[in-house]
């Protein structure tokens, strides 16, 4: 293996094309010091190259993750591609390499800097994604619920395992903002979707009595001799306030 | 006969005395009215049962619980936590529905309350009802109000989310097994940790009253583990368990005897969580601490300290409190104060002790302890490497070694860790007068600060005041 000093991967962009570098990186025996898509920024120093996406090579790299490191390794995998760590590809690639030198027990490398930064992301995608589960508000628009976010993390996937299986028989829509994506669901299935706006009809009526009911209820079980908003925007920081109903003034 | 004072401002928001008439405020008020009489109960948790979404039906339940959104007292909502009626047979001195104040009343109708809960559900407001009630009539005419709202949610409704609701004391037998095949949790709230402080301040109500339903429920709980055993497919009988909830600073009762209470509460009742309310004087009462004194949140923050310690750290009342000193100290978290007293016990080599050894270090929490046992597989630990794992170093650094060194700069003599353990938070949190006993620049009055602040300033009862009544009986509950 020669380890380059600035060689750069370019790919497309997906969980595909970046399992598409790993294998590459092996055939090639090279060891690239970044991973990036198209958009991002090259400097004049670098040598890149561009790698082309075939689904059987990303096929047997996804798969020689389940039988050289573990089977939750491919989970672990496809939730670190999710998270907003700049580097995410180039973390991911050592932790694949360190993978197959030690297997299974490379998730026991919690001070390794690579598998340090890589599950605290990991860990932060989840505790955004259950932050969500509760912060996500749905309005309804002639029976469809609607709900828009603006996370940090892609966390849409895994909110769409959730909804999906909470709300099985309605019909919903969750807008990812910050990625211009969006979960559709209909009681025959769940999509995920690019989608780059989204604009609503004016508010209904009943829903708009909703909306008051639960602004009331908010607002009156607060304890007053208890008031603590340091306490509330520990737990709920202040970006997530813009889409929830009872946050924003009527 | 009941009475319904009558109240200004909100119109028409009293039911007649027959408790019957249906009310024609409009739902806005009567949600206001019901909620904020429902503020002061603590336990709005929605964990403890994980079951899937199902075609047909509306919900799920996770059971880590989802936290909906956080009131501006910074206290999670997960649950519409509302009360079906807040009118109230009983005079209960330190409640705010006693039968005695002049407040407005209002009732739910079973109905437009199931209907109020699946809408909020449908938006994703809310995991669940948290459902509680004042005692109409009697309490098994409002157990059946309940029961009415909750069957329209799981049978009509196809509701597949979270239940929790409240066991009246006194209600009968048959109803409370009702209740438990619809909701996922029940509690019954004991309120008054000793039965000297319940003949006082709630001379209706009986311990025994309170712990019946308890025990209908643990042995439900049991009796469906072995049906479930047989048929898999048989009803669930509060599948996430009972909680109950004591309120702080009401009567005189030291935390020893809140802390035994609980631990028998978890062993013998199997209790899922018991919950600490710090008593809010809303009720001006010669018996209770006055309008003006402050809620007591530092020692309800310590008691949750200390109950994590019993539920996860492995922790017995009797290591936190006992009968010498029956109360904690409020400065410093029970874990330091516990580790200050057993400094013969550390230090520890993080490299090779146990699991259950790690726990007991400060600034090692569940999380970390088990991050620790499973890197140090892959290597030996030191401590930048023990940062990493999320350990806080600030107060962990008296009480380890790594690879057989001390932290570099870190002195162990009882006065220097006692000064590193102390946070700034902990020092704004205490009351002025015990502040001031706390600087260290003076001469540090160890002895003080070991054994315990004076507990007068903390909302206590004057002794004199229940005293005659105080320590004859524990409640019912052998310790």
């Amino acid at each position: 293996m020669q380890d380059n000093s600035n060689l750069v991967y370019i790919y497309d962009g997906t969980l595909e094309g970046f399992l598409c570098c790993v294998y590459e990186s092996y055939v090639r025996k090279e060891i690239p010091t970044d991973i990036r898509t198209e958009d991002g920024q090259i400097h004049i120093i670098e040598q890149t190259q561009w790698i082309h996406t075939d689904l059987d090579h990303a096929e047997k790299i996804y798969e020689s993750i389940d039988r050289k490191i573990a089977l939750e390794a491919q989970d672990f995998i496809k939730n670190a591609f999710l998270t907003c760590v700049e580097d995410r590809e180039i973390l991911m690639y050592r932790f694949i390499r360190q993978g197959y030198h030690y297997g299974r027990s490379v998730f026991d490398r919690l001070t390794d800097p690579t598998v340090d930064r890589l599950t605290k992301a990991v860990r932060n995608l989840q505790r955004e994604s259950h932050s969500f589960m509760g912060f996500v508000r749905f309005a309804l628009y002639d029976g469809v619920m609607v709900s828009c976010i603006a996370p940090k993390n892609r966390v849409l996937p895994l909110l769409s395992t959730h909804f999906a299986n909470r709300y099985p028989d309605e019909t919903f829509l969750i807008y990812d903002k910050t990625h211009k994506m969006a979960i559709v669901h209909k009681p025959e299935g769940t999509l995920l979707t690019a989608m780059t706006h989204l604009t609503l009809p004016p508010i209904e009526d009943a829903e708009e009595a909703y909306r008051t009911l639960w602004r009331c209820f908010h607002s009156t079980i607060a304890i007053e001799e208890r008031r603590n908003p340091k306490c509330q925007m520990n737990h709920m920081p202040k970006r997530f306030w813009e889409e929830m109903t009872e946050l924003t003034a009527p | 006969m009941v009475f319904w004072p009558r109240k200004r401002n909100i119109r028409s928001a009293f039911l007649r005395a027959d408790g019957r008439g249906h009310i024609s405020v409009d739902l806005l008020e009567k949600l206001a009215i019901l909620t904020d009489a429902a503020k002061y109960d603590v336990a709005c948790t929605s964990s403890g049962v994980d079951r899937s979404g199902q075609a047909g039906k509306v919900g799920s339940a996770v059971a880590s619980g989802i936290c909906h959104s956080f009131a501006s007292d910074g206290r999670c909502i997960s649950l519409l936590k509302v009360l079906m009626t807040n009118q109230c047979i009983y005079d209960c001195k330190y409640c705010v529905n006693r039968v005695s104040r002049d407040t407005p009343r209002a009732a739910f109708a079973p109905r437009e309350l199931a209907d109020l809960t699946i809408n909020f559900y449908r938006r994703n407001y809310i995991e669940g009802l948290f459902l509680s009630s004042g005692v109409m009539k009697n309490p098994d005419y409002t157990t059946e109000r309940m029961i009415q709202t909750i069957e329209v949610l799981r049978n009509e409704y196809s509701f597949n989310g979270y239940l929790h609701v409240k066991a009246i004391p006194g209600t009968d037998n048959a109803l409370i097994r009702r209740m438990g095949l619809l909701a996922d949790r029940m509690s019954v709230n004991i309120e008054l940790p000793s039965e000297s402080g319940l003949g006082v301040l709630a001379p209706q109500k009986k311990p025994e009253a309170i712990l019946r339903p308890m025990a209908l429920i643990r042995s439900g709980m049991e009796e469906n583990t072995s049906d479930l055993a047989l048929y898999r497919h048989a009803p669930k009988f509060v599948p996430a368990g009972q909680s109950t909830q004591l309120i702080i600073g009401a009567t005189p009762d030291s935390d020893h005897k809140i802390l035994s209470l609980s631990q028998g509460l978890y062993n013998k009742y199997k209790l899922k969580r018991v919950f600490f309310s710090a008593y809010n004087p809303v009720v001006e009462d010669p018996l209770l601490p006055s309008v003006f004194s402050a809620p007591p949140l530092l020692r309800e923050h310590r008691l949750y300290q200390a109950d994590w310690l019993m539920r996860f750290y492995g922790f017995s009342a009797g290591e936190i409190v006992d009968a010498k000193s029956p109360n904690m100290n409020l400065a410093i978290d029970p874990k330091c104060n516990w580790a200050l007293r057993h400094l013969e016990e550390f230090p520890i080599e993080v490299n090779r002790a146990s699991y259950d050894r790690l726990l007991r270090v400060p600034g090692v929490g569940v999380m970390s302890a088990r991050r620790i046992v499973q890197a140090r597989r892959a290597g030996s630990l030191d401590f930048e490497g023990l940062r990493k794992l999320g350990v806080v170093l600030k107060r962990a650094k008296f009480f380890i070694t790594c690879q057989g060194k001390i932290s570099e700069g870190v002195v162990i003599q009882p006065d220097t860790v006692l000064r590193g353990l102390l946070s700034k938070n902990d020092l704004s949190m205490l009351p002025a007068v015990a502040g001031e006993q706390l600087s260290f620049t003076d001469v540090p009055d160890m002895a003080r600060i070991m054994g315990g602040v004076p507990v007068s300033t903390f909302g206590y009862l004057p002794e004199e005041r229940t005293g005659q009544n105080a320590g004859q009986f524990e409640f019912g509950i052998h310790i």
